[in-house]
């Protein structure tokens, strides 16, 4: 009885973590995941037919030490890979980042449109306003994080607002 | 075909100009990339516009021809991309349905035409499926390799296919809107940076 109020008592703030995480996905990982946080996260609506979507999200580091998300997976696409997207004199490039993305000791990264975005590939099922993709983070560090992301609108820039000029 | 790193420049401190010069700059960029497609070919008989733009022949969505005399009389915002782009094509799109519906009654003059360049991953019937996505008309065009090799160079539009590790490709491409008047004549780009407001302006200008 004791032991089991202890490990809840050490499972709570892990709650917290991640965006609508069954707690029982955090247990093996209790104690690597406590410094990786996600927040702001969501998935853009896409078309039928159409076989890739993207998804952003902000990254945050607790921890002391630097990390780096290496990999993605989600029962909602065939492949998740992380992506990078440049714009080079008017022209859009779009690279994979095979190396993952690097998260600062104490510190976030947004993958947001315009940027660093997860690239869901083969998509299950178009998805809707209103729909929830689910999304497993793997961490060099940390280990996995899971996360459910929002459906937004395909006009969506991300935030509260569709237009994020701040001048 | 170059392919370059991505390179990112940092913040400048002449940020408030730096959407106006470097749509300048782009404008500049992409008349050169115009004038270097026409130079030494022979221009399109059906039109001979003072910029990019011409004649084309593509594919609809329900298969048939559609070339630059469907779009005779009225204005158009020409798009060049790929349906498995997830990012900007989606982002510009939506912006133009979003400043279609800001125009008013002048609006529904305005013909927006999506033209993948996607051959390999892209049928007409997807390009279709595609575009009801933004709530708004929009004509989903592609064509063969060289049909889109013609109207690429015709309009100064970058396209590269890049290969993907494990075999899958993607596709390099301008990411500006082409502005065309009512004649097919060339009227201004929006370019990704953009602002809404000052992408109005110019959807404006187009359609008054």
């Amino acid at each position: 009885m004791t032991r089991r109020i202890l490990l809840a008592a050490a499972c709570l703030p892990l709650a917290t973590l991640a965006i609508a995480a069954p707690a029982h996905d955090y247990a093996p990982h209790r104690h690597s995941t406590k410094a990786i946080a996600i927040s702001d996260g969501w998935a853009r609506e896409t078309a039928p037919g159409q076989v890739n979507g993207g998804g952003f999200l902000t990254i945050t580091n607790a921890s002391y030490q630097p990390d780096r998300l290496i990999g993605a997976a989600s029962p909602n696409a065939a492949a998740v890979q992380l992506h990078t997207m440049t714009m080079d004199g008017g022209i859009m490039r779009m690279r994979q980042l095979v190396d993952g993305i690097p998260i600062p000791a104490n510190g976030s990264v947004e993958l947001k449109p315009g940027g660093m975005h997860i690239m869901f590939m083969g998509v299950r099922a178009p998805f809707r306003p209103g729909g929830q993709i689910k999304l497993s983070l793997r961490f060099a560090k940390a280990g996995r994080v899971d996360v459910t992301l929002p459906v937004r609108p395909v006009g969506a820039m991300g935030g509260m607002d569709m237009n994020h000029d701040h001048h | 075909m170059t392919i370059t790193d991505p390179n990112h420049t940092g913040p400048s401190p002449l940020k408030r100009w730096r959407g106006p010069l470097w749509g300048l700059a782009m404008a500049a960029a992409l008349g050169m990339a115009w004038y270097e497609g026409q130079t030494g070919s022979t221009r399109p008989a059906a039109a001979l516009p003072a910029g990019p733009g011409g004649a084309f022949a593509l594919t609809a969505s329900d298969g048939t021809t559609f070339t630059e005399r469907n779009l005779a009389g009225r204005p158009f915002a020409i798009y060049f991309g790929f349906t498995r782009c997830p990012e900007v094509c989606p982002t510009s799109l939506a912006k133009l349905a979003r400043l279609r519906a800001k125009l008013g009654s002048d609006g529904a003059r305005l013909a927006i035409v999506f033209v993948s360049v996607d051959p390999g991953h892209d049928k007409p019937a997807d390009i279709g499926r595609y575009v009801t996505l933004f709530g708004t008309p929009i004509i989903g065009l592609t064509g063969s390799e060289t049909q889109l090799a013609q109207i690429t160079k015709a309009y100064g539009v970058y396209v590269a296919k890049v290969p993907q590790p494990g075999g899958d490709y993607t596709i390099d491409h301008t990411a500006a809107t082409y502005l065309m008047d009512a004649n097919g004549q060339f009227s201004n780009l929006i370019t990704h940076d953009d602002t809404d407001e000052a992408a109005l302006v110019k959807l404006r200008q187009l359609v008054s």
